[in-house]
């Protein structure tokens, strides 16, 4: 009889504490939704805010703004040529220089190092990727751009600037600041995001595929080219956009060095500007609707562009985990 | 036997582009940090924890800018972590095949390498304008947009790296959800979302972009929260800019104070997690 009281007594309590313990799930599932949803709230905001304030330049401008690269403060006619201009050009140079490199650490790495190598290696890259951009920007100011100044300039200028058609990228005197600079500290700065990316990338390929292949009689060039590039190309093209969206917004090292001036000249070693340089040189200072109006309007086009690129590399990306999946 | 010699010569010739590159990576790693002592050292001196930043042509330190610096990175640390640990948990503990999770997932990646300035820009409009001045805790916040990514994705990374059976286990004893994912797999997951969070530190205190529009920077010795504030790399950034050969060794001596932080706090995190056995 006491012990059936008993088991009353603690089917009770129990039956009583249960729906307290459980009412936090429902509390606790609605925390993280909220913080979740802050997530996409930062982006819904960042877009209005940049839409709201670049309106009143593309109203006054129109889809000129894009064409025409007058930046004239005094008179109030603003153009994002130059800017525009300025970022894909300081971006195609750092991915025409980058991403061989980071295809060839990447490559060493996966396929050639020794095993003790690897980790070390690869935490050396990362660091690499941990400096922060500033002082990629000090380093290029002080150091770089006079090296380039006194030793490649005058080389590219007397050899490249020669040749008739492209000797137009390469005519002017050597200043050392300015897009070429830009963009090789860009190549060194997204050389260590691509090559991470892509070492990751080239680790889901099977081994025993290049395994098959190395048993055929395969070279390591072979099996990269034949085996490795083929089952992970979404994967490379993902991981070269992801850096391409990196070096599009990168702000501080380039303003260091890029010289910033608004006139879209052919010749890659005179000075330029891009979008986040000129945002970064000119915003605090900024005087007038129409002129700060100009700036965020750029800050739109540059938030655009990164996005989309951005998008792409992670659409692609996850293509490829999907297609591991599958192939495993 | 010219097709075998042709084969082997081309795999040379990418094995030796392959080792020029990783030569080439290392040897600027090397580069920049060579520069950056070699620069920095000389510059460094016990008044730089002790006077703030001078005016042009006189003796000065960098105290105003690392405290500004230590106190941003601080609140948007307080600011950052709980954000992006909950946002996180909610991916990985409820959002296996779930469209919101889907979008936040996608999302949160692309705004994880989100160019900084613009974030700026955003701040900028949702607090400077409403406040009408520049503030630290508008740098703050700035910084904190940046850090929820990083912590987001690490934390979802190590809560799914948690064995579900230690979830099932939990379960069957009675606990309810919220219970076995406060006590069990955060307890289980807390070394590498502890890493997560160092390294979203060492990422932001080393932000400039964000910080220009935000905090601005101030010449002079100021706690205020309420009032620009001076942050190391904006200070880096006027200094190095400048024509003044003293401001210019203040930059170099900044610019060793951060690489040296933020590297110590990347390897710290690392090492961390490999003691704490959390291997990639």
């Amino acid at each position: 009889m006491a012990v059936e009281a008993e088991m009353v007594a603690i089917a009770d309590t129990k039956a009583r504490r249960r729906p307290a313990g459980r009412a936090g799930d429902p509390a606790f599932r609605a925390l993280t939704v909220l913080f979740a949803t802050l997530v996409l709230l930062v982006l819904s905001g960042i877009i209005a805010s940049l839409v709201q304030g670049g309106f009143l330049a593309f109203a006054q401008f129109g889809l000129n703004f894009l064409v025409t690269s007058v930046w004239n403060p005094v008179t109030e006619k603003f153009g994002a040529l130059a800017p525009i201009y300025g970022t894909l050009v300081t971006s195609a140079i750092a991915m025409l220089v980058g991403v061989p490199l980071a295809f060839g650490v990447a490559l060493f790495i996966t396929e050639l190092c020794p095993k003790w190598l690897k980790r070390p290696l690869g935490t050396m890259i990362e660091l690499l990727a941990a400096i922060p951009s500033i002082i990629y920007g000090i380093w290029g100011l002080f150091i770089l751009a006079p090296f380039i100044q006194s030793h490649v300039e005058p080389f590219l200028i007397a050899t490249l600037g020669n040749v008739p058609g492209i000797g137009v990228l390469f005519a002017g005197p050597p200043l050392g600041i300015g897009v070429l600079t830009a963009g090789f500290i860009l190549a060194v700065m997204v050389l260590p995001v691509i090559a991470s990316v892509m070492r990751d990338v080239f680790e889901t390929v099977p081994p025993m595929l290049k395994e098959s292949a190395y048993g055929l009689g395969a070279t390591t060039a072979e099996v990269v080219w034949r085996i490795v590039l083929p089952f992970t190309r979404v994967g490379v093209v993902g991981a070269i956009l992801l850096g391409l969206g990196r070096a599009l917004g990168e702000t501080m090292a380039v303003t260091f060095v890029i010289g910033n001036s608004h006139h879209v000249n052919p010749s890659i070693l005179q000075p330029g500007t891009t979008i986040s340089a000129a945002l970064a040189n000119e915003f605090t200072e900024a005087v007038g609707d129409l002129y700060q109006s100009s700036l965020i309007a750029l800050g739109f086009i540059l938030f655009v562009i990164t996005f989309l690129v951005l998008a792409a590399a992670k659409l692609m990306l996850i293509r490829l985990q999907k297609g591991a999946g599958a192939a495993a | 036997m010219q097709l075998y010699v042709r084969r082997r010569l081309s795999n040379y010739v990418v094995v030796g582009l392959s080792l020029a590159a990783t030569a080439f990576g290392l040897l600027f790693l090397v580069f920049v940090l060579g520069t950056l002592l070699a620069n920095g050292i000389g510059a460094l001196s016990p008044t730089l924890f002790t006077l703030a930043t001078p005016p042009p042509g006189s003796s000065g330190g960098l105290i105003n800018a690392i405290y500004g610096s230590l106190a941003m990175t601080a609140i948007a640390t307080l600011i950052g972590t709980p954000t992006g640990i909950l946002a996180g948990t909610f991916l990985a503990e409820y959002a296996h095949n779930n469209r919101l999770g889907d979008i936040v997932r996608f999302i949160n990646d692309v705004l994880l390498s989100a160019p900084s300035i613009i974030i700026g820009l955003f701040v900028y409009a949702i607090l400077v304008v409403p406040m009408g001045h520049f503030s630290a805790w508008a740098g703050s916040v700035a910084l904190a947009i940046i850090m929820v990514p990083v912590v987001v994705r690490t934390t979802e990374d190590m809560l799914n790296l948690v064995p579900s059976a230690l979830r099932e286990a939990a379960a069957a004893l009675g606990a309810p959800k919220w219970k076995i994912i406060v006590t069990v797999t955060y307890r289980a997951a807390v070394q590498g979302m502890l890493t997560g969070v160092l390294l979203a530190v060492a990422r932001i205190s080393g932000e400039t972009a964000p910080l220009l529009f935000t905090a601005l920077n101030n010449q002079f010795w100021s706690t205020d929260l309420d009032r620009p504030m001076a942050n190391l790399p904006v200070v880096i950034f006027q200094f190095a800019m400048s024509p003044y050969a003293d401001w210019q060794r203040l930059a170099w001596a900044g610019a060793l104070l951060i690489t040296a932080a933020i590297l110590v706090l990347n390897i710290g995190a690392r090492l961390f997690a490999s003691w704490s056995g959390l291997e990639k």
